[in-house]
């Protein structure tokens, strides 16, 4: 990548203190180290290694779908990991893998920026979109059901296009959505990465805890997930801090989008990621000490966790008859969007099950877009 | 002072999405020296059309936006009393946006 000019005016700045020769460029927030670029883009890279390498993320010859929405942690990640592949020799077949949610003036310019990558970093892509998938796309069911919940569709949808890709293409099972079948043969995978980053967990683990989720709490520090029958996806970028892979991108100058959702408000999150923000201006490893508070957590073994089974309709994990997903898109086709919405449920004649204690934490209707499950 | 302002990471909409700034700007009345505290300021005024709050916070840049002097994380130059020459180049970045 080029350098800018900016480089040789003038530094201010003290000696780097790993090479002692270049002029710092950044102050690490893990360690306050100070750092130049060149030094910088080595630590940076030799962690995910790191990451990789101690955790057994991968072994040679799997195909690894990496979740790229045009955004910087992904088109981050898609350029360290290719990097990584070819310079560690991992032997990963690595591929790009798009959700197309079908929100015109965010996902179809986003979708632009993913494009691009696919030549930049030589990486295939694959994109599947709600449309096809469910017959519905965001901007027409936000037509139908108005800016109230639709985070909530997105979101449900989301986690589950993770695991109908898993199932459909990873597993030979009979598809329920013609769609899919038509490029199962294509696309083959094993694990999926996400570039989602030590803000993002920190900031779970403070949403986990605020709304009293101790199911996810005990999963959202984890590297791995998945590896209960569902697609096994992992966080390489865990540990590494929103303000590094920021500079990344930009000393790089690597080509990601930025814009936000024009249909997230997400005041929630909004909220505990600008508390992490302020944390971290007064002490830097408050986001990585969130995360280990998250990782240290014991549930205690007389809390009673929700009961998984599979929708009837689907065969997609729920603790419901039907999953969510299947509820949602009945209440979409029926042209009753509310069903499955809000706190009441036991649609199907079914009980509500489990005492109102745990009542928020099966709610995925009360889910803001962007949990960490996807 | 002639100066050279690149907005990013979503801020650029904040100054009618024009990426780019540059910009000739005065120290204070009274002053010698320009400082970033100075500049922030100037740019609150001059520059940033809507939304200041995704900008600053008090009289500091708001915690998730990025700060570089000359390609260098303002951090290491002094933060706020950063002393800015002619021609320098400060860019901002926003993290706040999903990725």
């Amino acid at each position: 990548m080029e350098e800018s000019e900016a480089t040789t005016k003038k530094p201010r700045s003290r000696q780097c203190c790993i090479c002692k020769d270049r002029r710092a460029a950044l102050k690490r927030p893990k360690n306050l180290e100070q750092i130049c670029r060149e030094c910088f883009y080595d630590a940076f890279e030799e962690e995910i290694h790191k990451v990789i390498v101690q955790n057994q993320l991968f072994k040679p010859g799997e195909r690894v779908a990496v979740g790229a929405s045009g955004g910087k942690d992904s088109t981050v990640l898609a350029y360290v990991m290719s990097e990584l592949n070819r310079r560690h020799q991992y032997g990963l077949e690595l591929f790009l893998l798009s959700v197309d949610e079908g929100i015109t003036g965010y996902r179809d310019d986003s979708l632009e920026t993913v494009k691009r990558n696919e030549i930049q970093y030589g990486l295939p892509l694959k994109i599947v979109s709600y449309k096809d998938l469910y017959g519905w796309s965001m901007d027409e069911i936000v037509k139908a059901i108005g800016l109230k919940n639709n985070c909530t569709f997105c979101g449900v949808f989301r986690r589950q296009v993770r695991e109908l890709i898993y199932f459909v293409f990873a597993r030979p099972v009979v598809s329920l959505i013609p769609a899919l079948d038509r490029g199962a043969a294509l696309l083959k995978v094993d694990k999926l990465v996400t570039g989602h980053n030590a803000d993002d967990i920190a900031e779970t683990v403070l949403l986990n805890i605020l709304r009293g989720d101790i199911a996810r709490l005990g999963r959202c520090t984890s590297i791995t997930t998945g590896e209960d029958g569902t697609i096994p996806r992992c966080k390489p970028f865990n540990f590494e801090n929103l303000d590094d892979i920021d500079t990344y991108a930009y000393f790089k100058k690597l080509d990601y989008f930025s814009t936000e959702c024009i249909y997230s408000p997400n005041a929630y999150r909004g909220f505990a990621r600008e508390f992490i923000k302020d944390l971290e201006r007064i002490r830097p490893r408050a986001i990585l000490d969130i995360i280990k508070s998250g990782e240290d957590f014991r549930i205690s073994t007389t809390t009673k966790m929700p009961e998984q089974g599979t929708c009837e309709r689907c065969g997609y994990i729920s603790s419901q008859k039907w999953c969510k997903a299947c509820v949602l898109l009945e209440g979409l086709n029926r042209g009753l969007p509310k069903l499955g919405i809000g706190r009441t449920r036991g649609r199907n004649g079914q009980q509500r099950d489990a005492p109102q204690t745990n009542g928020g934490m099966k709610n995925i209707g009360s889910k803001q877009c962007g949990t960490l499950d996807f | 002072m002639h100066l050279t302002l690149e907005f990013g990471g979503g801020l650029e909409l904040l100054c009618q999405s024009v990426k780019i700034h540059n910009v000739d700007v005065d120290s204070p009345a009274g002053e010698e020296k320009l400082t970033m505290k100075d500049l922030l300021s100037w740019v609150r005024t001059n520059l940033i059309k809507e939304r200041p709050e995704m900008f600053m916070k008090g009289d500091s840049v708001r915690p998730g936006v990025l700060v570089l002097v000359n390609d260098c994380d303002w951090e290491l130059s002094g933060q706020l009393d950063t002393t800015l020459e002619e021609k320098d180049v400060i860019v901002f970045i926003s993290t706040l946006h999903g990725g």
